[in-house]
C-alpha cells in the first residue's frame, strides 16, 4: 500500500477543512471496509486520509415529522439494532442484516455505506481494462464475465452494479443526504446522490470536491409501512446481490394507496422502480398487477451476454414481494 | 507516528506507519501470532478480534484507528488459567481440524453469542421481533457466516457454539 499522510478529525467542520488542506487525492476514512481493501489493490492511491471515526456523527435522532436522523458515523449493527428504526422503518434493518457480515456491519457506517464502490471483478482487478477504474481504457467486463453486471441504466462505457443492501431501502424510504463541505451544508434527494455511469463512470455520485456526508434523514411519511426485503444471492448468507427488492405496500379500501419499491444488483445505482409504483396506485393489488408493474418496469432492461436470467429474477422477485406484502394486509 | 494500543488489558505505545493494520500491529509488532491473516480482505474472518467486546475484522483496518480502544484477541479470553467456555467447547467438539481459522472462530462466536443474548436480529430472525431464545442452526449459521473454514470443521464447531450458548447440541 502506498504510504499517506493521516489525520485524525475531531469536529466535522475540522475534518472538512483538513480534507481541503492536504494535497489531492485525499480521502475520508470511516469504517474502512471498502477504502482500505481499495488502496490494499491500489485502486485507491489518497495521499492523505482524514479519519472522520472519532466525529459526533453517531446519533440516531427523532426528526419533529415522526422521521429519523442517521448520524454518518452510525455502525451498521447499530442502526440494524436500533428499537426506533425497527419500529419505524423495519424494511432498513432488514436489508443492513442481509449486507456482509457480522464483523463487517460493525466497522461500516451510514456514511460510508453509500460511498460503496462496485463490487465489479474487472473494476477490482487492475490487469483488466476498466472505465472507472481508469478513464477511457475500456470495458472488460462488455464481452467477459458479466453474470453479476447491471440490466438498467448501463451505458456502453460502464455495466457495473451498486453493492449496497442498506442503500435500497434509503431509495425506498425516501431519505435524504446532509453534506458539509468546503463551501457550506446542503441537502440531496438519495435519488440524487448516486449518478448512472453515462459518459463519466469514474464519478459514482454528485458528491462536490470535499464534501462529507453527516447524516441520512427518513422522513415521517416513510415511517411503519408494511414493508419488506427480499435479497437472492449466490449463497444463503454473505453474499452480495444478484436482484433484491425493498418494497412497502399500504393498500385501503381494496387499492393501493402507497407503494414504494426500490431495486438492488441490477445497475449502477440503487433503483427506485417509480415506473412499477405509478402503475400500481390506485390500482387493486392483484398478482396481475403486479405482473403488469413489473414489466412496465423491466420493459427498458437489457440483458448482456451472461445477465439475461436477471430480468426474469427481477420480474418474479418483483411479484413475489408484493404478493407477501399484499397477503399480510389481507390476513 | 507512535500509536498507543490497548490490547488484552495492558497498553502498548508502538511506533507505526499509518498504513500498518490492526492485524500486522497484533502480529509482527506486539507478537501475539494467535489472530491469523486469511484473505486480508475482510472475506475470511480469520483475523476478528473485539474491539470494546464487538467483532471486527482487524485486517480492514488502520491500527491507529483503534488508539485508545480496548483490544481482546484470542490471548486474552482465557481468565485465571481458565480457558473461555467457548474454547473449551471447541476443544470438546473437535471445532478445527487445521486451526488457522480457529482464534477468529472462537472470537467471532464470543462476541455472536454477546450480541444474541442482547436481542440483537439477524436477517433470519424477523427485525421487527425479538431474538430467538433458541440459537437454531439456521441461525448460528447465519451469525457465523462472517467466519470461513476451508477445512469444513463446521460439524464441530456449530455443536461447540451451542454448547457454549447453553443449548442442546443437535
Amino acid at each position: 500500500m502506498n504510504p499517506f499522510h493521516y489525520v485524525r478529525a475531531s469536529d466535522t467542520s475540522s475534518a472538512v477543512r483538513a480534507l481541503a488542506d492536504q494535497a489531492a487525492p485525499a480521502r475520508f476514512l470511516a469504517g474502512g471496509t471498502n477504502l482500505i481493501d481499495l488502496m490494499r489493490e491500489g485502486i485507491e492511491r489518497p495521499r492523505a486520509i482524514v479519519d472522520i471515526t472519532r466525529l459526533p456523527l453517531a446519533g440516531i435522532d427523532e426528526l419533529p415529522d415522526g422521521g429519523v436522523r442517521i448520524g454518518a458515523m452510525v455502525r451498521n449493527s447499530h442502526l440494524a439494532a436500533d428499537r426506533t428504526i425497527r419500529e419505524r422503518y423495519p424494511l432498513l434493518s432488514q436489508a443492513i442484516l442481509h449486507g456482509a457480515s457480522a464483523q463487517l456491519r460493525n466497522m461500516a457506517t451510514t456514511g460510508g455505506n453509500l460511498m460503496q464502490r462496485t463490487r465489479c471483478y474487472y473494476f477490482y482487478d487492475g490487469a483488466a481494462r476498466c472505465n472507472k477504474r481508469e478513464p477511457g481504457s475500456g470495458c472488460d467486463a462488455m464481452d467477459g464475465f458479466n453474470r453479476i453486471h447491471a440490466i438498467l441504466g448501463a451505458s456502453p462505457l460502464c455495466i457495473a452494479t451498486h453493492p449496497s443492501d442498506m442503500c435500497v431501502a434509503l431509495a425506498a424510504l425516501d431519505a435524504t443526504v446532509n453534506l458539509a463541505g468546503p463551501s457550506g451544508t446542503r441537502t440531496l434527494a438519495f435519488g440524487d446522490f448516486h449518478r448512472l455511469p453515462g459518459e463519466t463512470p469514474d464519478v459514482d455520485t454528485n458528491l462536490q470536491p470535499g464534501e462529507l456526508i453527516t447524516s441520512v434523514d427518513l422522513p415521517g411519511s416513510s415511517a411503519r409501512l408494511p414493508s419488506t426485503y427480499r435479497k437472492v444471492r449466490d449463497r444463503a448468507s454473505y453474499a452480495f446481490a444478484l436482484v433484491s427488492v425493498a418494497a412497502a405496500l399500504r393498500v385501503e379500501g381494496g387499492v393501493v394507496r402507497d407503494v414504494r419499491l426500490a431495486l438492488g444488483g441490477v445497475a449502477h445505482k440503487p433503483w427506485r422502480a417509480a415506473t412499477a409504483e405509478s402503475v400500481l396506485l390506485d390500482h387493486a393489488p392483484t398478482p396481475g398487477a403486479f405482473a403488469r408493474a413489473a414489466d412496465a418496469e423491466l420493459a427498458p432492461a437489457v440483458p448482456l451476454a451472461r445477465n439475461g436470467f436477471k430480468i426474469v429474477l427481477a420480474r418474479r422477485v418483483i411479484i413475489a414481494t408484493l404478493s407477501e406484502l399484499a397477503a399480510r394486509g389481507a390476513r | 507516528m507512535t500509536v498507543v494500543l490497548r490490547v488484552n488489558g495492558r497498553s502498548h505505545s508502538v511506533s507505526i506507519e499509518p498504513r500498518v493494520s490492526l492485524l500486522d500491529a497484533l502480529r509482527d509488532r506486539l507478537q501475539l501470532m494467535g489472530t491469523k491473516k486469511g484473505c486480508d480482505q475482510g472475506a475470511c474472518g480469520a483475523c476478528t478480534v473485539l474491539v470494546d467486546g464487538e467483532r471486527i475484522n482487524s485486517c480492514l483496518t488502520f491500527a491507529v484507528q483503534y488508539e485508545d480502544r480496548e483490544i481482546r484477541t484470542i490471548e486474552g479470553l482465557s481468565e485465571d488459567g481458565q480457558l473461555h467456555p467457548v474454547q473449551r467447547a471447541f476443544i470438546e467438539h473437535d471445532g478445527f481440524q487445521c486451526g488457522y481459522c480457529t482464534p477468529g472462530q472462537i472470537c467471532s462466536a464470543v462476541a455472536m453469542l454477546a450480541e444474541w443474548r442482547n436481542g440483537m436480529p439477524s436477517a433470519v430472525s424477523s427485525s421487527d421481533a425479538p431474538a430467538p431464545a433458541d440459537l437454531n442452526e439456521d441461525e448460528l449459521r447465519e451469525r457465523m457466516s462472517g467466519n470461513l473454514c476451508r477445512c469444513g470443521a463446521y460439524v464441530g464447531i456449530r455443536q461447540a457454539i451451542q454448547e457454549a450458548a447453553g443449548g442442546t447440541v443437535r
